[in-house]
């Protein structure tokens, strides 16, 4: 990484791996916002507006069933939550990154931008071409959603209702969380979480999935308190 | 087919797409070296954790289930299966493909 452009070649080296195994998701995103009956302009102007798949997921089911806007914000807004992690994960290597270029960057930051950059540089020695490795590395992914998304969009129009193709979006998140849940205090939030979701089902508004949340998240931090308190306890007790 | 359009839903889109660009800037733009509150980062690491199965739950269970039904007993069974091999490779299009292809086998064979 002597220079940008070498930088930036390198970002977009570690990115493709990732790229290809986004291709997916990301039809699989554009085909299920067409099949909630989401306009298609709407279906691609979603995928640029919001960049998160996630997030788009759970927008248009809500929207296919009609809940106010106001909970589709609000449900988007705790679906990215975890976002808010990763940008006090990487603020510290775009110090000296010019203030425009830093709200450019926040819009390109996703969970494999967060891991690459945490990953392969020490925020201490942080390298003075970051900024072209960074847009390597988000520029690429980019245009690979974009274009999977756009992928989908058209091929979900020829995808019959009946086939089921929504049970994908289940389908992609049991693979995004399932290796996520590293303690038992993970495994604690997300059953908690499930039952609660399947209890707030009939919650109006489509308030449901938030309550869920949110219970999941307490019960989560409970756990870890009470872990940590045994801990400190048994070590006490030995001493 | 397209009932979603119009204003209002373009409307929620453009406000979404701010609430996440809000949250991916929040630290990113803060003066440097300030400190995250450590109940903050306690929290938010569970957030993905509690949110995405809260997301998955009523799909699966409820969602399509014959008239009468309350639980869709095919898509319960195909996420277990899918649920197995994602904890066993972790690996995403493989879940896609086990899931989807145990919900149509179970559709077309119809057990029960």
């Amino acid at each position: 990484m002597q220079t940008s452009r070498s930088a930036l070649a390198k970002g977009l080296r570690d990115q493709s791996p990732l790229i290809l195994a986004n291709i997916p998701f990301g039809i699989i995103t554009g085909a299920a916002t067409i099949s909630a009956g989401v306009d298609p302009l709407l279906s691609m102007a979603m995928s640029v507006i919001m960049f998160s798949g996630a997030a788009q997921l759970a927008a248009i089911s809500l929207m296919a069933q009609h809940a106010p806007g106001g909970i589709v914000v609000l449900t988007v807004l705790v679906v990215n939550l975890r976002m808010m992690m990763y940008s006090a994960a990487v603020a510290p290597y775009f110090r000296h990154t010019p203030k425009l270029r830093k709200w450019l960057f926040a819009y390109l930051l996703t969970d494999h931008a967060f891991a690459m950059v945490t990953t392969k540089f020490d925020k201490h020695k942080v390298p003075k071409h970051i900024d072209a490795y960074y847009i390597g590395v988000t520029g690429a992914m980019w245009c690979g959603w974009q274009a999977s998304v756009a992928v989908g969009i058209f091929a979900g129009t020829l995808v019959p209702a009946k086939w089921s193709l929504d049970f994908a979006i289940p389908l992609v998140f049991l693979s995004l969380v399932l290796p996520a849940l590293q303690t038992k205090n993970h495994w604690a939030a997300a059953i908690t979480a499930s039952v609660a979701a399947a209890f707030c089902t009939p919650l109006p508004l489509k308030l449901g999935l938030i309550a869920a949340a949110v219970t999941g998240i307490l019960v989560g931090v409970w756990s870890e308190r009470r872990s940590l308190a045994r801990t400190a306890a048994n070590t006490g007790a030995k001493a | 087919m397209s009932e979603i359009s119009g204003l209002g839903a373009w409307l929620t889109v453009i406000f979404a797409g701010l609430v996440t660009l809000c949250i991916r800037a929040s630290f990113i733009v803060m003066p440097p070296d300030t400190e995250v509150p450590a109940w903050l980062t306690g929290s938010l690491k569970f957030v993905a954790a509690a949110v995405l199965p809260a997301l998955i739950a009523p799909d699966v269970l409820f969602r399509d289930a014959a008239p009468g039904d309350i639980f869709n007993a095919y898509r319960i069974i195909a996420a277990i299966a899918a649920a197995a091999f994602a904890l066993k490779t972790k690996n995403t299009l493989g879940t896609l493909v086990v899931g989807m292809a145990v919900l149509w086998l179970l559709m077309w064979w119809r057990p029960f």
